[in-house]
């Protein structure tokens, strides 16, 4: 599965992956990203017929806790790192805007 | 103050708990081992020569007043730098998390300091441990104290190289993919990566959740016993931890195994192996013949590593690896929005959306950027299945070749890396080669096995070469006998790198 891939879904999947590239970066990813994903291609050498997907390798069971209150951080604590607030609460730009 | 360097982990433990040595001298002595050969191998991110000197006072203190020592009473320890500490500043080695300060100590962490350990420091590391060679870090690289013009390998690479160039007695890193095993193969040491679930993984910042794990990197065998049985067990706060007992690995470490059968799988003896690697584990393999073990030839085909037709090294694990880690880290890396914590932009924006874009823009190196635009497309609709999907269809294969082959072995010897450390720079400008410094190490991680890399001889130029042994799931008490069996059967122990000797 040789995959060519052009500057605009370099774009494309900037804009999935939340990161803004610049131009020069689309570039180096474009090569970049197919000389990989040649790379992975690779895979659809093999027969996977009926072979169950393995996403952990350690079988766990359902692990439940007691449904009970236990230690968490504090609101002064959970907003030490936050580049910035307001009060008790994260502060971000204008969420719905004219724009939208 | 030489003498004090001399020491393993247990051998410092033994003294300062026997009142021979104290805890501050002995942390005075690696802090200044710090300050002299810091400058040349820049393995630190964070030295805490505070916290350490008063932490050790207190250890003195409590044994003047009769309180039993804690198993690492007073051994001077290094953290990876993805491992939270309340402490000073928690970085992954990315401009993200510069001045990021962790809430909570992670579980590995804090049960070292509960048995004693002084934690001198955090090491540098490939940003968010995606990488091979510590050349990743957002700060700077790290030197390998055999070679100052070599990687110390990665993403542990500041943890292995602080262990060799006797910065600390031994410390902690994480391996995703080889990450403790390919570094402490480059720096001459011994590292292991524990079966998934047997450390705790609260508090290791995530990248590849179903594979990251905690493991020591130290000068010895017996170290790493000592340090696996201190920081293996179940915890509550990582639901993927077992809950299963922990062996005591150090009393049982200098008994030989009687009748060990060793597999060699010959699909990592292909002629993509360097030469002088594959006489070396080829030695190994004859010194456990000698010692009294069985050699077993095993087959791991799905992890058959080839050269394709332009020489590129060639392995359906390694796609099957990187498939899976990207998309885990695409998922994993999206908390760093620039809202909660970490990086933000300080360029003005329209919208929350231009917000995170610029923030991790700004925030992450270019390998990050490539794993999590990778990952996003791996994951997004209409590849799903092609790649994802497959890969973990793959990656159960693999497991399945493992198992077959435990049940004609007990422990599988294999290389560590396909070649000895390389030069900086020489991999960095093709980041699919960097993936394949990997290639022996990788397939560990996706079956979920443990995996421990013991030095097996010094190379022609120097260099240190190092041999892996791979058990199954929760075998960490046999691969320490055997490991230690190696050593034991005039197998290479404790090298030091004759730049960094006393």
């Amino acid at each position: 599965m040789s995959k060519t891939i052009d500057l605009d879904l370099v774009r494309h999947i900037g804009k999935l992956s939340r990161i803004a590239l610049s131009e020069q970066e689309v570039g180096t990813f474009a090569a970049q990203l197919a000389g990989i994903l040649e790379y992975f291609g690779k895979l659809q050498e093999l027969d996977t017929e009926g072979v169950e997907p393995m996403a952990h390798a350690v079988q766990l069971h359902n692990v439940l806790a007691d449904d009970v209150p236990g230690e968490s951080l504090t609101p002064e604590q959970a907003l030490a790192n936050a580049p910035d607030r307001d009060g008790d609460f994260f502060k971000v730009p204008k969420v719905i805007g004219d724009s939208q | 103050m030489t003498a004090i360097l001399d020491l393993s982990a247990v051998e410092l433990r033994d003294a300062i708990s026997r009142g021979e040595l104290s805890a501050v001298e002995a942390a005075r002595a690696y802090l200044a081992a710090i300050e002299k050969t810091e400058p040349q191998v820049q393995a630190f991110n964070e030295v805490h020569a505070d916290r350490a000197l008063g932490r050790a006072a207190q250890i003195d203190a409590d044994r003047a007043a009769g309180k039993p020592p804690g198993p690492l009473a007073g051994v001077p320890l290094a953290v990876k730098d993805n491992l939270c500490m309340t402490h000073g500043r928690t970085t992954c080695s990315s401009k993200m998390l510069a001045d990021f300060r962790a809430p909570y100590t992670a579980t590995a962490v804090a049960k070292l300091e509960d048995a004693g350990a002084v934690i001198l420091g955090k090491t540098n590391l490939d940003e968010f441990a995606m990488g091979s060679s510590t050349e990743n870090s957002g700060f700077r690289p790290t030197r390998n104290p055999w070679d100052l013009s070599r990687v110390p390998g990665g993403s542990s690479g500041g943890s292995a190289a602080a262990v060799a160039a006797r910065q600390c007695a031994a410390a902690l890193g994480s391996d995703t993919g080889g990450s403790i095993r390919q570094p402490a193969a480059f720096c001459g040491i011994v590292g292991l990566k524990p079966t998934y679930g047997r450390v705790s993984r609260f508090g290791l910042v995530a990248y590849g959740s179903s594979l990251d794990q905690i493991g020591p990197l130290t000068r010895d065998v017996t170290d790493a016993a000592l340090l696996t049985r201190a920081i293996a067990g179940h915890d509550e706060r990582d639901s993927t931890s077992v809950p299963r007992d922990v062996p005591d690995y150090l009393a049982s470490v200098d008994k030989p195994i009687e009748g060990l059968r060793v597999g060699l799988p010959g699909e990592f003896f292909s002629d993509a192996l360097d030469a002088e690697i594959g006489a070396a584990i080829r030695a190994a393999a004859g010194a456990y013949e000698s010692a009294g073990a069985k050699l077993v030839d095993v087959s791991l085909p799905h992890s058959r590593i080839d050269r394709d037709a332009d020489g590129k090294l060639s392995s359906y694990a390694v796609a099957c690896y990187y498939i899976v880690a990207m998309a885990e880290a695409s998922s994993n890396l999206a908390r760093y929005d620039g809202v909660h914590y970490g990086h933000r932009t300080a360029g003005k924006v329209e919208d929350i959306v231009e917000l995170f874009s610029r923030s991790r823009a700004e925030g992450f190196g270019p390998e990050v950027k490539r794993r999590i635009m990778l990952g996003s497309y791996t994951l997004s609709a209409g590849y799903y299945d092609a790649y994802y999907n497959k890969a973990l269809k793959v990656r159960r294969l693999i497991q399945n070749d493992f198992d077959r082959a435990f049940e004609a072995c007990d422990v599988i010897l294999a290389p560590a890396s396909p070649t000895p450390a390389f030069r900086l720079g020489e991999k960095t400008s093709d980041p699919l080669t960097m993936y394949l410094a990997d290639i022996y190490t990788i397939s560990v991680n996706l079956a979920g096995l443990p995996g421990l890399t013991v030095p097996a001889a010094l190379g022609r130029d120097g260099l240190p070469i190092g041999m892996q042994l791979i058990g199954p799931v929760f075998s960490e008490e046999t691969l320490f006998r055997a490991a230690r069996m190696y050593e034991q059967a005039g197998g290479v122990r404790r090298l030091t790198p004759p730049a960094m000797a006393p």
